[in-house]
């Protein structure tokens, strides 16, 4: 087989990848540096490094970092955790099976701005949702969750699309353990605590490596869910970095300020994107 | 494989765990189906009506108030062209990256995923710019373009975990037979990666179906897709929770359906093929 032709189809989606990844980077660097108001077209000129300044002494700042990684190991911890527990569950037959599988995949199609609507609405509304019938119906005092939890409020979403997902691909690792070595332990005696600590557990790792890093790369920019619930609030209660640049570029109109934390963002993604590869590289090469 | 139906309390109580399980998780898109078909009165009942005569008024109300066909309508062409598009672009790579390895593929293969990590929210401004500038804001092109770059790294993992599944022995065969490259292809390669094809295609259809960032930022009237016909009713204009609920039945339900049907393909393409 000739030189070219590996070259030739690989070109189109290279070349179209890094166009994707260069000009926009090259244009927030550009745009980061000056002064650049969408409202302002008149105003421009070199200013340094005031929008990076800005963006990160502003207040909002670190509460959004803080947000981002806690909605990002908060989902991620809740997602992993039960979703062992329910693959387990489901892992031997049952009555229903199939139909039980259906149901818990259901959350993972909805998407994220029905996700949001129904759950502040129908679930969470401090008078007619749900769960203040379930409180009112115990006896206690409903929840305002959005102006109250907002930041749980959106975990709990979030981790509710997710939740299908992950448990999903553990059932599918569970799947494929090896039966004869379940059947050697019960024979020598072992117990199910002893089974799920020595067998089921260490099987899921490479399940858990990759679980995790999906959800890294479609959580560190949870936008949609907070968008349309909390907008944010109240105050930065709710606000991501993802957020926080969307506010300052097309509600503040100061595109200069919102690249300058874009540039924050694309860095938080690299660090988690080196730790990610890392992990990925290892099963690349077997 | 030992596979006992015979009826045991410990078969009873994991039948019980495992339904109970799911109703819970579940109840919030059972809720919305209910809802969906009761009266504006009934959707806010207190206690909650669970037995009600089901009305189709909302529907007509979503579709007269805000045009649900231009949006569905926007969706399908959207997430459908981006796919193809983006199975065009993705599948020699994949295949020259699973047949012909170099050098550099793996380093390659690191990089595309990289990209997949920048977030949206990075390039916002600059798309946004350039959208505007090229007069592409609230159309469906710039969606369709931005969609397919968007899954890329994606569909050429995919469809490279999938062609590396695929014995080369099978295509060295056709080689010696003195097949030619296009006869390869298209008489080996393909039906063997249809279902690699397949279930990445199907992937990014949802993917692309539920996007809602790049929607709600670049589009609105025109180009607008379900999402953000959705996100529209989140201004509260009182209690229209019935009309809510019909509209987001009206836009998840294509692609739930469509899901119930593919997912296990889809879950497990999203592994990577990392997890058998």
């Amino acid at each position: 087989m000739n030189r070219l032709l590996p070259r030739l189809l690989l070109t189109p989606a290279v070349a179209t990848l890094f166009l994707w990844m260069i000009v926009p980077l090259v244009m927030t660097i550009y745009f980061s540096v000056i002064r650049f108001n969408l409202m302002q077209p008149d105003q421009s000129g070199f200013v340094g490094l005031d929008n990076f300044e800005y963006f990160i002494t502003d207040p909002s700042f670190g509460t959004a970092v803080g947000n981002t990684l806690v909605l990002l190991g908060s989902v991620i911890a809740i997602t992993v955790a039960l979703g062992v527990a329910i693959a387990l569950l489901i892992n031997e037959p049952f009555a229903g099976r199939g139909l039980v599988r259906v149901l818990l995949i259901s959350p993972f199609f909805v998407m994220p701005t029905v996700n949001a609507l129904l759950w502040k609405n129908m679930m969470m509304n401090p008078l007619y949702g749900v769960l203040a019938q379930v409180w009112m119906f115990f006896g206690a005092t409903p929840v305002d969750w959005l102006t109250d939890f907002p930041l749980l409020s959106v975990i709990i979403m979030v981790s509710w699309q997710w939740l299908p997902f992950a448990t999903l691909i553990f059932m599918t690792a569970l799947q494929s353990m090896n039966r004869e070595q379940l059947e050697a332990s019960r024979m020598d005696g072992a117990n199910y605590g002893q089974q799920l600590r020595y067998l089921y557990i260490p099987h899921l790792g490479r399940s858990v490596a990759v679980v995790v890093m999906i959800e890294l790369i479609f959580l560190l920019s949870v936008f949609a869910e907070i968008y349309t619930t909390t907008g944010g609030g109240p105050g930065d209660a709710s606000t991501n970095v993802a957020f926080l640049i969307f506010k300052q570029a097309l509600l503040n109109f100061d595109a200069g300020v919102a690249s300058a934390g874009a540039l924050f963002a694309v860095l938080l993604a690299n660090i988690a994107a080196v730790f990610m590869i890392r992990m990925v590289g290892k099963n690349l090469d077997k | 494989m030992a596979r006992q139906s015979t009826f045991t309390p410990a078969y009873a109580l994991r039948t019980l765990g495992a339904w109970g399980v799911a109703l819970l998780l579940f109840f919030p898109l059972g809720w919305l189906l209910l809802t969906a078909f009761k009266t504006e009165l009934q959707a806010i009942a207190i206690p909650p009506e669970l037995f009600f005569t089901p009305t189709l008024d909302n529907f007509h109300e979503v579709q007269e108030r805000s045009d649900y066909l231009l949006y569905a309508k926007n969706s399908v062409i959207t997430s459908v062209v981006s796919t193809l598009l983006g199975l065009m672009i993705a599948a020699p790579a994949a295949y020259s990256m699973a047949f012909i390895k170099g050098k550099y593929t793996k380093d390659i293969l690191m990089w595309m995923l990289s990209t997949k990590m920048m977030p949206a929210v990075g390039a916002l401004v600059p798309i946004y710019v350039l959208a505007q500038k090229s007069q592409l804001l609230d159309t469906q092109l710039a969606l369709i373009i931005v969609f397919t770059l968007s899954n890329l790294p994606i569909m050429v993992w995919m469809l490279y975990s999938h062609f590396k599944d695929i014995p080369h022995e099978i295509l060295e065969a056709a080689r010696m037979d003195g097949a030619t490259l296009w006869q390869e292809v298209r008489m080996v390669l393909l039906p063997l990666a249809m279902g690699g094809m397949a279930s990445t295609g199907l992937l990014c259809l949802v993917l692309s179906w539920n996007e809602a960032f790049w929607s709600l930022n670049l589009t609105a009237a025109n180009g607008g897709t379900l999402a953000t016909l959705i996100a529209s009713y989140s201004s509260p204009e009182g209690l229209f929770w019935a009309k809510l609920s019909a509209a987001s039945l009206m836009a998840i339900a294509p692609i739930v359906i469509f899901g119930w049907f593919s997912q296990k393909q889809l879950v497990q393409g999203l592994t990577f093929g990392a997890v058998k």
